[in-house]
């Protein structure tokens, strides 16, 4: 045992437990972005009143890997004129960045594989830096489909940014700290979502957004630009981009329980649900908040593309700045504001 | 060590990515170098223990500066040899001005001091245990609040200028008023209808629009010829 | 008024009550069929597989009118014939191409013999186009195989004809 802690406490024993960090919280989150593939067919099949996959063992929870065994057998198609390197680069790069963001979540007390000072300003931008993958994407195809797949995602994904900034500060001013797992810690008496709930509601529609989610998936837009930004792609890139999108979506769902749902935190520190150990806590709530985006999707048509300009600029920036201002003002004016 | 060694690595892919975006031909790919030298100067500002500025760096500039960058960049139509064609004639123009900048320059680091202080400022860039963003927004919205606010106003000058000089109202255009189509009160309604029934017998049926008054027949007298208009209706 | 529909849009009445409406859903009973498993009733006059029908004594039903042939808008079948030993006259040859057939049925309406039908199997996909090149022996042999069937049909339809 002393041996060991000896070990992991020079720089290369350092660097194997970062190593085994990383894969401790990757490989769960990757099986959990391949069920939720399968979970998402699921309810959005049985919202439709269907079934959805369910032969694929049993209730069809083999699904996803066999779709990763279809993706892994097709042929990798490089259109001519698309610019190889960076084709290839962007669904590394979505998949990347979908990756790197986890380093700073906390999904119990003090679980974090990072836990920097300003953890939350790390995720915004890490998050904000996904448009980087579609962008390239939609250029480096050489397609006009992706093209303007890639066009809408940049000037979507800019646009509620800033709605997200707004709500972020709101929660940071009621935290008092940047600090992800200090920010769970504010939430033991009372979860954001109560008196921030307006605020919880534009979060999640702007994490939507994000994602590049129904009702506001117009950089995919089956309907009209075929697969947007992602029509050229096939087999392993494809997967990638496909893999990245959902792991994305598990990250926003897990911002959305650190800044709302109190995290790890169980809704009352009472007996029943302390006996629930807090990363199972953490992901329930993230799992419900997928369930959301899911349930969303099966009930929304997709919006109009000025409408969607118009819905970040002009309802969701000047409402939550001006509840930033109020949050603010009680604050101040309650003595609530933290030291 | 390995700080000083990670410092010489993102100097370098710095200065390459600089140098990589003067010199690109693809304006994209200029844009793409631009955003990776961006991310090393965030490490930089990393190493330098300034970690709120590093991420604000990658927020602002990588998140949104660049991606505008890079939006307009993309929808450019650029024709390489159209550009390469007055580069011997402006060539010596553009020599004489970069020689003067550098020669300012370089006069400028010929007269430049450090401070006294300089190496223990640089050994403790935060003061008294505080965190980086603590420490910046003391000093932000205390001793140069006013300033912090002019340039805030400034930006917003700026925005609503362009918002301006390019706001068009061009006459005749019709816009949609959203909040009118909500507020209409509805004519359409959606019932369920029992198969078997008839929309007539529930009463759903909506009766056709009152005829309209028959045209006034003009009477044409006998011996106005025979044109057209008499196979209308007079048989 | 304008306070209500406000409020209404503002506290987003709308949206949740569509998804009000897709959880009931969601907890509705499923109208999937496990298809291989589960099949629905199929209409007597469902216009599948065609087949060549036999009388009770063996003898073909079909008399090389060429009716179908005619009224095929398809064109999709080739009819030979020839008079048999025994005087009769016999198809040499009845070929459906079955990836000309659009299955609109014209040729068992034309039948005066109720000979070429089409029978209630759709599940005759093969896996080479060759296949689908339907000879007389292969629709005798659908007579044969599904005749219960397809006589049991025609009963049924018979008060429509």
């Amino acid at each position: 045992m002393q041996a060991l802690q000896d070990f992991l406490a020079t720089p290369v024993g350092h660097l194997v437990l970062t190593v085994a960090q990383a894969l401790a919280l990757l490989v769960p989150v990757l099986i959990a972005v391949a069920y939720m593939t399968w979970a998402e067919r699921r309810i959005m099949a049985a919202m439709q009143l269907r079934k959805g996959p369910n032969v694929v063992g049993p209730f069809g929870m083999l699904q996803p890997f066999a779709d990763a065994l279809k993706m892994l057998m097709k042929e990798t198609i490089v259109p001519t004129g698309a610019s190889r390197y960076l084709f290839l680069a962007a669904p590394m790069l979505t998949f990347l960045l979908a990756m790197i963001a986890w380093s700073v979540i906390p999904v119990n007390d003090g679980w974090a594989i990072a836990d920097i000072n300003v953890g939350i300003l790390y995720l915004f931008a890490v998050s904000s830096l996904g448009v980087y993958g579609v962008i390239i994407a939609g250029w480096a195809s050489n397609s006009k489909y992706a093209f303007l797949g890639a066009l809408r995602s940049a000037a979507q994904m800019v646009s509620y940014e800033v709605s997200m900034g707004f709500v972020i500060v709101c929660v940071l001013l009621c935290a008092g700290s940047l600090n992800l797992t200090e920010i769970v810690r504010a939430q033991t008496t009372v979860w954001y979502v109560i008196p921030l709930f307006p605020m919880a509601i534009i979060f999640f529609i702007s994490t939507l957004a994000e994602t590049n989610r129904a009702p506001f998936d117009l950089p995919e837009g089956e309907s009209e630009l075929v697969a947007g930004f992602f029509v050229e792609y096939s087999s392993m890139s494809f997967a990638l981009f496909f893999l990245g999108e959902y792991a994305n979506i598990l990250l926003m769902c897990s911002l959305t329980t650190i800044l709302f749902l109190g995290g790890w935190l169980p809704p009352m520190a009472i007996e029943p649900f302390t006996w629930v150990p807090g990363p199972l806590w953490f992901a329930l709530k993230a799992g419900l908040l997928f369930f959301c985006f899911v349930w969303v999707r099966a009930t929304f048509p997709r919006y109009r593309y000025d409408q969607l300009m118009r819905l970040g600029w002009k309802v969701f920036l000047p409402f939550s700045l001006v509840w930033l201002i109020i949050t603010a003002l009680t604050l101040k004016l309650m003595g609530w504001l933290p030291a | 060590m390995i700080a000083g060694l990670a410092f010489y690595l993102f100097a370098a892919i710095l200065i390459a990515c600089a140098t990589m975006v003067v010199t690109s031909r693809n304006p994209v790919h200029s844009v793409l170098y631009l955003i990776l030298g961006f991310f090393n100067a965030a490490g930089l500002f990393l190493l330098a223990g300034a970690e709120f500025l590093a991420m604000i760096l990658v927020i602002v500039y990588v998140g949104a500066v660049a991606v505008l960058f890079l939006f307009v960049v993309m929808m450019l139509d650029i024709d390489f040899a159209k550009m390469r064609e007055g580069f011997q004639r402006y060539a010596p123009f553009g020599a004489v001005v970069g020689g003067i900048l550098f020669l300012e320059l370089l006069m400028v680091m010929g007269t430049w001091q450090f401070s006294g202080d300089a190496a223990e400022l640089r050994l403790s860039p935060v003061p008294g245990g505080v965190s980086n963003t603590v420490a910046l927004g003391r000093v932000l919205y205390t001793d140069y609040v006013f300033l912090f606010q002019i340039a805030g106003l400034i930006l917003l000058v700026a925005m609503m200028g362009a918002i301006v000089l390019t706001l068009r109202e061009r006459p005749g255009t019709r816009r949609q008023v959203i909040e009118d189509q909500l507020a209409r009160e509805g004519k359409v309604e959606i019932l369920s209808v029992p198969s078997g029934k008839g929309i007539r017998e529930l009463g759903i049926y909506r009766p056709l629009p009152k005829p309209e008054p028959a045209p006034k027949q003009v009477s044409h007298g006998h011996g106005h010829g025979h044109d057209d208009h008499g196979h209308g209706g007079h048989h | 008024m304008r306070l209500d529909r406000f409020a209404r849009s503002f506290l987003l009445a709308e949206l949740v009550s569509g998804l009000g409406l897709t959880l009931k859903y969601f907890f509705g009973k499923k109208a999937t069929i496990m298809y291989p498993y589960e099949k629905l009733p199929l209409s007597p006059r469902f216009k599948g597989e065609h087949a060549l029908r036999r009388y009770a004594n063996g003898e073909e039903r079909c008399i090389a009118c060429k009716l179908c042939e005619a009224v095929c808008p398809a064109q999709a079948i080739t009819i030979e014939a020839e008079p048999r030993e025994d005087g009769s006259r016999r198809t040499t040859r009845y070929d459906i191409d079955m990836t000309k057939c659009i299955y609109c049925g014209m040729c068992e309406e034309a039948c005066p013999v109720d000979a070429i039908v089409e029978g209630p199997n759709f599940e005759f996909a093969t896996e080479t186009r060759e296949e689908l090149m339907y000879d007389k022996d292969r629709l005798l042999a659908n007579g044969d195989r599904w005749e219960a069937e397809i006589a049991k049909r025609l009963e049924l339809d018979a008060p429509y004809r």
